[in-house]
């Protein structure tokens, strides 16, 4: 079982990205579970969304606690809200930041983190700062737990009008190009 | 070959044509409703139904469901539309929920009365107020006494599977009344899952020929009163009354029957099968067990899992069929525990239990065992029920069965999340 969680704002899509992650892993023959924590949604108000995904079928239909990744399609989102609470130790970040890891102040359970300048990417694409394909392709490269083909074949099955379809495809690739992965050493406790 | 192996070959067959796809459950729950082709849906939007009804309004217009569809001016009027469809003889379809269901009770209560075989989903939510727009059982569960069928899904595919089902059981001519499919707000609506869709022959073959208006009808070749004044101080009214009710209750205790052979009849033919009226889960060696409704019943299996790796000798019992309540069925899975933990996720507020707790007692003292027993009650307004959650439910469980004295109140299972 691999749990992943996603962190946005109203608007930005993260919840469509859940999604759209969960039925590129069906497509690779896999189970998923895609769960958003709906209420009103109001544009620019913290969203999260859940996904699970196995090699098994998956019975629990709750909410996630203690994620191994954590994918945050915003980048002022961490300084209003604890997007780390519960991370597993040997977690992976996948972020939407134009700073660099040294800037950052991550707890002990990150281990991974891939980085994508993807509100500048995203506003040359849509003109509009909307990041969620391009942190799919991110994750995609980050942790590897899903190819960049099922994720493109998931777009295709979605609701995009051909414009945005492309677009879309566009912001795929150039997060799973542009993501700039690190491997953090930490020393042993003694 | 034999029938059993050749029956097991076709459905293999069944299954092998399935498109696998992602769908949220009300997304699901939209495409069984196509796939059982009804000729008519109303329907008026509330949260968390919405996106079903968007789901519905998009296969008609994509040309995927050939069905009218009527935006009433509010839920009252969307039953009220479909009870003239189905007098007419159609197929018919609506789903709401928590406020929605309210607004819709005047012709909710009518509707089994007037044997009209209407397939309703409700996307639970919790009962207002406090205001809230989460999950919960509350609006089900306060309609219960109403007369109608009420079964609840544990998954998406589920949802799916049971939503074409519900027409077959509502239809069958020894049932005649309308099913309500539960499907649990959030988790279940939004939750999207991998599902396999049956495909549109073989369900075809299933649902078979529509005969829905044989017995009441709004037809000028067969001139009949429909729903005339009966009852009254004096006179024959209130015998032909009690005739009225009497066959709705037969109708009811038929539809036991009739869900059970209809599950089997899907197992079949489509290759899928669930537990009809009650599901038992590691049961058959179980010293206590732990009763679960609806989607909260996944996380539960897991945590049942987890305490029999540890040696715990717990097992599960989850109800599919609510309404009428599976009295036999239940007998004979309580018949094998000496201690029970009844989880609900709804508040009973005469008993100030679970209303499914206070029910089950019903079915304990019928059996003649008066085992201990505890009531909990979680997932209000939205909340999660967690395997940590539900690992607490077995563990006061089991102090019962080690001799602690059952509390009079239930428990909070979220109070302190």
């Amino acid at each position: 079982m691999y749990e992943v969680r996603f962190h946005g704002r109203g608007g930005q899509g993260s919840v469509m990205a859940s999604g759209m992650l969960a039925a590129a892993m069906v497509e690779e023959g896999k189970y998923a579970v895609s769960i958003p924590s709906f209420g009103f949604e109001r544009r620019g108000a913290p969203v999260v969304s859940f996904l699970r995904v196995s090699d098994r079928e998956i019975r629990q239909l709750t909410n996630i606690y203690q994620p191994d990744c954590i994918v945050c399609v915003d980048p002022t989102l961490m300084k209003s809200v604890d997007i780390f609470a519960g991370m597993k130790a040997g977690g992976t970040l996948v972020q939407a930041t134009h700073q660099p890891l040294s800037e950052l102040v991550l707890p002990d359970s990150v281990a991974t983190v891939g980085l994508l300048d993807a509100v500048k990417i995203a506003l040359e694409i849509f003109k509009r700062p909307i990041t969620n394909t391009l942190m799919l392709g991110a994750f995609a490269k980050t942790t590897g737990v899903v190819s960049l083909d099922s994720l493109k074949r998931s777009l295709e099955d979605s609701d995009f009008r051909d414009a945005g379809l492309a677009q879309n495809m566009t912001a795929l690739e150039r997060g799973y190009a542009e993501v700039v992965v690190h491997r953090i050493e930490r020393r042993a406790a003694a | 070959m034999t029938t059993a192996t050749l029956e097991k070959a076709a459905a293999a067959e069944a299954q092998r044509k399935q498109k696998v796809i992602l769908a949220e459950g009300n997304e699901a729950a939209a495409l069984g409703v196509a796939l059982a082709r009804p000729d008519m849906v109303s329907v008026y939007p509330i949260t968390p139904q919405s996106s079903l009804v968007e789901h519905l309004a998009k296969l008609i217009a994509d040309g995927r469901m050939d069905a009218d569809i009527v935006d009433a001016e509010g839920e009252h009027s969307v039953l009220s539309v479909l009870q003239g469809g189905a007098l007419a003889g159609a197929r018919t379809y609506t789903a709401t929920c928590g406020p929605g269901l309210a607004f819709m009770f005047e012709p909710y209560f009518r509707t089994p009365g007037m044997r009209l075989p209407i397939v309703l989903t409700i996307v639970t939510r919790d009962g207002i107020t406090p205001q809230s727009v989460w999950g919960g059982h509350q609006d089900a569960m306060t309609v219960r006494e109403a007369g109608w069928i009420q079964v609840y899904c544990e998954s998406v595919q589920e949802v799916l599977d049971t939503t074409v089902m519900a027409f077959k059981i509502a239809e069958h001519h020894d049932v005649m009344l309308p099913v309500n499919v539960c499907l649990d707000g959030n988790y279940l609506s939004y939750g999207a899952s991998r599902v396999e869709m049956p495909d549109q022959a073989d369900v075809d073959e299933f649902m078979g020929e529509k005969d829905v208006n044989w017995h009441v009808a709004l037809d000028p070749l067969r001139p009949m009163a429909v729903d005339p004044l009966t009852g009254g101080t004096t006179g024959k009214g209130p015998q032909t009354f009690v005739r009225y009710r009497k066959g709705q209750c037969a109708g009811m205790q038929n539809a036991l029957r009739v869900i059970e052979e209809v599950h089997a009849d899907w197992a079949k033919r489509i290759g899928r099968s669930f537990a009809p009226l009650v599901e038992e889960y590691r049961l058959d060696d179980a010293e206590f067990a732990i009763m679960t409704l609806g989607s909260m019943s996944g996380a539960a299996k897991d945590a049942v899992d987890e305490a029999r790796d540890a040696g715990r000798k717990v097992g599960l019992i989850k109800i599919k069929t609510f309404s009428p309540f599976p009295v036999e069925a239940l007998m004979k899975a309580l018949g094998k525990v000496k201690a029970l933990g009844v989880i609900d996720r709804s508040v009973g507020f005469r008993w100030n239990c679970g209303p499914m707790y206070q029910e089950t007692l019903g079915v304990l003292y019928r059996l003649g065992r008066f085992i201990p027993s505890m009531s909990f009650i979680g997932g209000l307004a939205g909340a999660d029920i967690t395997i940590p959650h539900v690992h607490r439910v077995i563990a006061e469980t089991e102090a019962l069965l080690n001799g602690t004295a059952a509390p009079t109140e239930p428990v909070w299972l979220n109070e302190k999340d």
